[in-house]
């Protein structure tokens, strides 16, 4: 009786492995062996936007269904994702701070790094525009508007990739913000466009949350990202990278991988391509290029200088 | 024709979320079945610990009465978020029970919900068995009563009180919102089965992304939710009224 188990997991195995082929090179890796990831629980700590968009769920379904495994997503905050993962409770992150995500690399808790998809940031708020920042080609000009016109922003002040790439723009702008006008709200993105719209302030905001909210609060785009032609600076790129299971040996880095592989092959772009909220498609995939990079090797005394 | 309009059109009707019911029921159930998984547990498990806890305070007298009283009512005020929080140090792989695996299960949750419930359910407890007349105590005793025999009137006595505070751990419980959202995460499978979200982080979750009214919603489910506990509970105390004068 073992015997033939053995065999028919060995059949499925190479069934399985030839007809995914295409989409995991790790595939073969971990259905090969005995145990397979079947039935495994896959920890992914991410940030809000891509959760709260829809997107994840949309994503993980095809994969929980081809490997018969859960995928348990935590929505935090980039910065939050990474520390749940510095901790060892998440087995892979998919995030969007380049430079938190550097800084992760560098200490050595993450490998395998993939970019993943993209989107951009807009800067919101209400149509009576007092800073008079409309179509505004330039981030760091509409910013720079916005703190002399002393008109409220309403920063998310969480330590999140929205929250890292404003302050980017704020540095950028040679402007330091505070005082009455700047408020942190300590949020994540929906409670501050939220906060931004019942106060009729300004604010930054992943495009995808902003989409599909939009209907909902009084606020609009008033500088586009570079999706939309605008500047280069609110470009908004989201990684994904499995957590070294040489740092935290209890990870479970066979299904981190095979998500890794699933989200960057042609299929897992392909859900993100044709995600849509309200009629409009909120990610764009990045992972396959004509030159892809793979991140995979960081060299010593590597140096993790924003590549935007 | 006009039965695949027809059928079409039903087809968006039920695609569209309608306000009468916004919700699956497949997500809505094991939402709330999360919910009072964790919270029957942890007040359960509280309410064992924490009566004969009340008793032994409430009975003894020793130096220091006052300050493990005082500790006791302090810890009701105990932030939700900061006990998320010391459990999640707990419970992360980096912890001392870290080797159990137990960060973004039920399991985690029902600890933090442990620690909150139990302030409150041995307060009003100690307070309740305080409250029962010293000649009852007195009278258990002299008809021959044991320790455990007094403990038993008293708590009979005190009932209650004692409904009352493990009431008060369960609204405490299962309103509560800080602790469960970091142990346990507020997951859902991507097929809209609820694994450690509760109905307080699904309530933070519509709130977030600015759907006040599921938000209301599902407040007026987790309502729903605890008067239909706290009915049952008086119930139970009621039906256990009658059978203790049946006895006696």
């Amino acid at each position: 009786m073992p015997i033939q188990r053995r065999a028919f997991l060995a059949t499925a195995g190479t069934a399985a492995t030839v007809g995914l082929a295409g989409c995991s090179s790790v595939l073969g890796e971990s259905n090969g062996g005995e145990t397979g990831v079947a039935g495994e629980t896959l920890t992914l700590t991410t940030t809000t936007s891509t959760y709260d968009t829809g997107l994840l769920d949309a994503l993980n379904k095809p994969f929980q269904e081809m490997y018969g495994v859960t995928v348990d997503a935590v929505a935090q905050g980039t910065g939050a994702a990474l520390e749940t993962a510095r901790n060892g409770d998440s087995d892979v992150v998919m995030v969007h701070a380049r430079s938190l995500e550097d800084e992760f690399m560098r200490e050595g808790y993450g490998v395998n790094r993939r970019d993943l998809m993209f989107n951009d940031f807009v800067v919101v708020g209400p149509e009576s525009d007092p800073a008079g920042i409309q179509g505004s080609s330039s981030a760091t000009d509409a910013f720079a508007a916005i703190a002399e016109s002393g008109s409220t922003f309403v920063s998310r002040g969480d330590n999140s990739g929205t929250h890292t790439k404003e302050l980017v723009v704020w540095d950028e702008t040679g402007v330091e913000p505070g005082g009455n006008w700047y408020r942190e709200a300590g949020a994540g993105m929906g409670d501050v466009l939220n906060q931004a719209s019942e106060s009729g302030a300004y604010t930054l905001a992943d495009r995808g949350t902003f989409l599909s909210m939009e209907s909902d609060i009084e606020l609009s785009i008033l500088v586009q990202g570079p999706i939309e032609g605008g500047p280069e600076l609110l470009s908004n790129p989201y990684g994904v990278i499995a957590v070294d299971p040489a740092v935290h040996e209890n990870v479970n880095y066979d299904l981190a991988m095979a998500y890794i592989g699933y989200v960057t092959s042609p299929k897992g772009q392909q859900v993100i391509e044709d995600y849509t909220a309200n009629g409009q498609q909120l990610f764009f995939p990045r992972a396959l290029s004509e030159d892809p990079d793979f991140q995979q090797y960081v060299p010593e005394g590597w140096s993790a200088e924003s590549n935007d | 024709m006009l039965p695949t309009d027809a059928l079409a059109v039903f087809a968006d009707a039920a695609a569209v979320p309608v306000v009468e019911f916004p919700f699956e029921s497949r997500y809505l159930l094991s939402t709330i079945y999360v919910s009072l998984y964790v919270s029957v547990i942890a007040v359960g498990l509280s309410t064992v610990a924490s009566v004969p806890l009340a008793l032994a305070v409430g009975f003894s007298e020793f130096r220091g009465k006052r300050l493990v009283t005082s500790v006791i009512n302090t810890g009701m005020g105990f932030p939700s978020v900061v006990v998320g929080l010391l459990v999640l140090v707990m419970v992360s792989s980096q912890g001392p029970l870290g080797h159990l695996d137990l960060v973004f299960t039920k399991r985690a949750m029902i600890i933090s919900q442990f620690v909150l419930a139990t302030p409150p359910i041995t307060g009003i407890a100690l307070a309740a068995v305080t409250g029962v007349r010293e000649d009852v105590r007195d009278a258990a005793f002299a008809l021959g009563g044991t320790r455990a025999d007094v403990a038993l009137t008293v708590v009979k006595e005190a009932r209650y009180g004692i409904a009352t505070a493990v009431l008060a751990g369960f609204g405490r419980a299962i309103s509560e919102v800080g602790s469960v959202l970091i142990v346990g995460g507020n997951i859902a499978s991507a097929n809209g089965i609820s694994k450690t979200r509760t109905l307080t982080t699904a309530i933070r979750l519509e709130a977030r992304q600015g759907r006040y009214e599921l938000a209301l919603v599902l407040g007026a489910v987790l309502v729903a939710v605890v008067l239909v506990v706290n009915a049952v509970v008086v119930r139970l105390g009621d039906s256990k009224t009658s059978a203790g004068g049946g006895l006696r």
